[in-house]
């Protein structure tokens, strides 16, 4: 009898040890300076790396207070998801302001954050763009050199990936304007380039691996700073090919109100991101390829951008949501291309 | 269907443990049999080699791609060891938590009859049956934000989902099933001859575990916490779902490996996953150890 | 008639070894704890769809497809771990011969490497470009992207299920069985299939069943390998993950529980069969 009590009670302690283990941890971090959550996406952990550190150094001297910034990266929304499940962001940076606009729409973030910051509250931007192997043995230089007999295409899944959207509104773009705004044209368009895509991946960084490491397809629709990434990664292996027409890919911030509120940060949750706006934090988007929305900064950075590309932006098709609803919802455009 | 030979006999020739098992089980003087053996060995060989070993040599090359003292910075990297601390912690905290409970559980539904045994076994595999992303989502389910539990857990300033507890839930959950898996077939199989004797005799319940179940189940038992740790280290999508990718807080080593991967740092996500594969290899060698000592 | 007197010496069973309320508690709380309050957030969130919806979800086209896919390629994974797994069973505890130590310790790396590392290797190594994907491509077999990719996927995170099942019986299973054929003149074969596979079979089903499930659930190690064009190549599970990026948690887990009752369907009838023919081999 003895002995099953001592083994109940040791399985009860074993269970609060566990708890104890658990529960213990977050409490000890407690540390002088503040502390600030930014919940970005992948792949920002660079560019945000060295910018914590500027702007730790710039809060110091501004204010005389140490701040601890704590960065989380993902997927762009699945982010989202985390912050508005309960993940306790200060603030968001995220691919687009779609996914911005969900934890919005769940109560954490009062409407009219676009306007907040400059420029629809985006500081650095991006666009899509094409990479292709040394040499460009398929003579690939615009969208419709894509859909040529033989090309095969890599791009992710707008429907999985947040970032794909872009690509797809590019495409979309380009065909609107060369077919004269006709849909149907531009419907025609995006089928035949998705018969040429090979694989489908779920992420950005998969599609890339597929084209790079795996050697899968002849170019990779991606984001310029991703495709920078990659040359940078395998130096003499890849081009870049900017098309004549592209999308100006906007990624988004925003402090998560109310979030900030319930941790006192919101006065430091607003400095952090008004701060990328400086001089300084616009250079360092620049060197981690990102296109600053500065634009005497992003003059400073013309060898490393083809700014001549013509560039639409998702107003001209009617912001996210009505850009999301038309082509990427269940039953919409994209899954119609499929579905035929 | 041959009647099963009474456990007390059958232990007196066949003894206990696997070296009796190799000298029973190998073809004892005769040998009509090698080529057959051999054949055996070598589509074992190349199973594993092709769907194992290669797959592994892939990590360590691409690991080492890029010399030596690059992949020394990835493992010495500030974060990847707070995330290999998590990461033992985790496996540490679904080893226990799972041998309690596989025991338990392997006993109950082997020695005992009762009305629903099929169902509450097939409960018990419920982990292995749901996709991983969904055993993360039931936990934020639960307690997260949209949660029915959220509010509550909230409220008394608990929080679980995006910090360490919920990777370490998320963990145990998916690897809730092995121990018992592993104890269930053997303890079926022994049957409960003895236990019945014993209790006859008047031991006590926990007297005929330790005296005789115990020394039945220990090899299982052992496999069973050798798969539990290996798959727990391994674990990631559940905890991906709810971990909230917090670097240096609730970053597991798997998770780690993503965020480097994403960040086209291949050569460091493929160094740190190498270093999950040492581990691996490390309570390999702990095992082999137990196995020699017992000799 | 046999049955009853099967169930009248089991009722004896629970009268005679104690310890039956303690295990069976500490076994329902902790499952309670860790799995049914859990799992029962799963049906409260795809309980806010109504009969209607939840039909017009799961029955989409393009997620039957996800289900054939998921379905289809996990079986045929699972037959032939079954395969290689009774025979590398086998191989580890009857035999003696170097490097069987590692052999045995390598079983379980597939579960400690992170399923999406997995998956990035095997590409790696079975796609046109890769190191064996290429010998394939020479004869017109494309492995990765396709659906054999994606079984060769669920084989590898397989692996451990069926040997570790099978391994520990196998060592338990008394020699009397074989000497007796043997000295009743059966032949090797004979003996295999009539004595020491029946044996077995309970454990192997057991195992092949894990894999089943490991395998219809398997998600980081299948998207990197599967190409996942709609129709052909996408996985239910990718499906979703796909509902989620869209913020509908019931669509999500209204798919999550059709295919939880697949699993659970499968499961179910090879415990029953297991237990069954526990209880018929001691009869």
């Amino acid at each position: 009898m003895k002995k099953r009590v001592m083994a109940g009670a040791l399985v009860i302690t074993m269970v609060c040890a566990l708890m104890f283990a658990g529960c213990g941890k977050p409490s000890k971090e407690e540390s002088q300076g503040m502390e600030l959550l930014n919940v970005s996406y992948d792949p920002t952990r660079e560019l945000y790396e060295k910018y914590n550190e500027l702007f730790a150094e710039y809060w110091r001297e501004k204010t005389g207070e140490e701040v601890m910034i704590t960065q989380s990266h993902g997927g762009s929304g699945s982010q989202a998801r985390s912050v508005i499940e309960g993940n306790e962001a200060d603030v968001v940076t995220l691919a687009l302001a779609h996914d911005i606009t969900a934890i919005e729409e769940a109560g954490l973030i009062e409407t009219g954050w676009m306007d907040e910051f400059d420029r629809s509250s985006a500081p650095y931007t991006s666009t899509i763009v094409f990479l292709v192997r040394k040499g460009n043995e398929k003579g690939i230089q615009d969208w419709d050199d894509l859909i040529k007999d033989g090309v095969e295409v890599i791009t992710p899944n707008p429907k999985t990936s947040g970032g794909a959207c872009w690509n797809f509104l590019a495409a979309w773009a380009y065909e609107e304007k060369h077919s004269g705004g006709d849909e149907k044209a531009a419907r025609d368009f995006l089928k035949k380039l998705y018969e040429h895509v090979l694989v489908l991946d779920s992420g950005a960084r998969g599609a890339t691996n597929t084209f790079v490491e795996n050697g899968q397809g002849d170019v990779l629709i991606a984001w310029e700073n991703e495709a920078y990434l990659s040359m940078e990664q395998y130096p003499g292996e890849y081009e870049i090919v900017a098309p004549s027409i592209s999308i100006l890919a906007q990624p988004s911030v925003a402090v998560v109100d109310k979030n900030a509120r319930e941790h006192g940060t919101e006065e430091l949750a607003k400095a952090y991101l008004e701060y990328l706006y400086s001089e300084d934090a616009q250079r360092l988007a620049g060197e981690n390829y990102y296109r600053p929305s500065d634009e005497r900064i992003l003059k400073e950075f013309s060898e490393q951008f083809h700014l001549d590309m013509e560039l639409v932006t998702i107003d001209d098709f009617g912001g996210w949501n009505a850009a999301y609803d038309t082509y990427f919802q269940d039953g919409a455009v994209f899954d119609q291309i499929y579905g035929e | 269907m041959a009647k099963k030979i009474p456990r007390s006999y059958e232990q007196d020739i066949v003894g206990d443990g696997i070296y009796s098992i190799r000298k029973v089980l190998e073809p004892p003087q005769e040998s009509p049999n090698h080529g057959l053996k051999y054949a055996l060995i070598g589509v074992s060989a190349l199973f594993l080699f092709f769907m194992l070993i290669l797959p592994l040599i892939v990590v360590v090359w691409n690991a080492l791609r890029e010399g030596f003292h690059v992949y020394r910075e990835a493992i010495l990297d500030e974060y990847t060891m707070k995330a290999f601390l998590l990461t033992l912690a985790a496996t540490l905290c679904a080893v226990t938590v799972n041998t309690i409970f596989g025991i338990f559980a392997a006993c109950l539904l082997s020695k005992f009859y009762f009305r629903g045994r099929q169902l509450l076994a097939t409960l018990i595999d419920i982990p292995f049956s749901i996709s991983p992303v969904i055993a993360g989502l039931l936990f934020i389910l639960t307690f997260g934000n949209v949660g029915w539990m959220g509010e509550f857990l909230k409220e008394n300033g608990i929080k679980i989902v995006f910090a360490v507890p919920g990777v370490i839930l998320a963990t145990i959950f998916v690897t809730l099933p092995f121990v018992f898996r592993e104890l269930f077939p053997v303890l079926s199989a022994q049957g409960k001859d003895e236990e019945e004797a014993a209790a006859l005799m008047g031991a006590g319940c926990f007297t005929i575990f330790r005296r005789i179940t115990l020394p039945h189940i220990k090899w299982a038992l052992l496999y069973g916490m050798i798969l539990c740790a290996a798959r727990a280290m391994g674990e990631f999508g559940a905890v991906s779902v709810i971990s909230g990718h917090l670097r240096g807080k609730t970053n597991t080593l798997p998770l780690h490996v993503e965020i480097l991967y994403n960040e086209f740092h291949t050569t460091q996500a493929f160094a740190v996953s190498s270093l999950l594969v040492l581990l691996a290899v490390l309570i390999l060698i702990a095992r082999n150890l137990v196995e020699w000592k017992r000799k | 008639m046999e049955q009853q007197i099967v169930k009248v010496k089991n009722k004896k069973g629970i009268q005679v070894i104690p310890g039956f309320g303690l295990s069976l508690g500490v076994t329902l709380t902790m499952l309670s704890c860790l799995v049914l309050i859990p799992l029962a957030s799963l049906f409260l969130s795809a309980g806010q769809l109504d009969l209607k919806e939840f039909l017009a979800v799961v029955t989409a086209r393009q997620i039957v497809s996800g289900y054939v896919v998921s379905l289809s390629c996990a079986f045929f994974a699972a037959l032939i771990n079954a395969v290689f797994g009774l025979i590398l069973a086998w191989v580890l505890v009857c035999y003696e011969f170097p490097g069987k130590r590692l052999m045995d310790g390598l079983i379980e790396l597939p579960f400690a490497l992170p399923t999406a590392v997995a998956g990035i290797s095997l590409t790696f190594l079975y796609s046109d470009k890769g190191w064996i994907g290429t010998l394939f491509a020479k004869a017109g077999v494309r492995i990765a992207y396709t659906r054999i990719g994606i079984t060769i996927a669920m084989i590898f995170v397989g692996i451990p299920f069926v040997v570790r099942s099978v391994q520990p019986v196998l060592e338990k299973l008394p020699r009397q069985y074989e000497e007796a054929a043997m000295t009743l003149g059966a032949s090797g074969t004979y003996i295999f299939f009539r004595v020491i596979l029946p044996e077995l079979f309970p454990a192997l089903l057991a195992g092949f069943g894990l894999a089943l499930a490991r395998g219809i659930g398997e998600y980081g190690s299948v998207v990197f390998i599967a190409g996942n064009i709609p129709y052909k190549t996408q996985i239910a599970p990718l499906l979703i993950m796909t509902k989620l990026e869209q913020y509908q948690y019931a669509d999500a887990t209204a798919i999550a529980l059709v295919l939880l009752f697949f699993s659970f369907v499968l499961m179910l009838l090879i415990n029953s069969a297991q237990i069954y023919m526990q209880r018929f081999s001691r009869s």
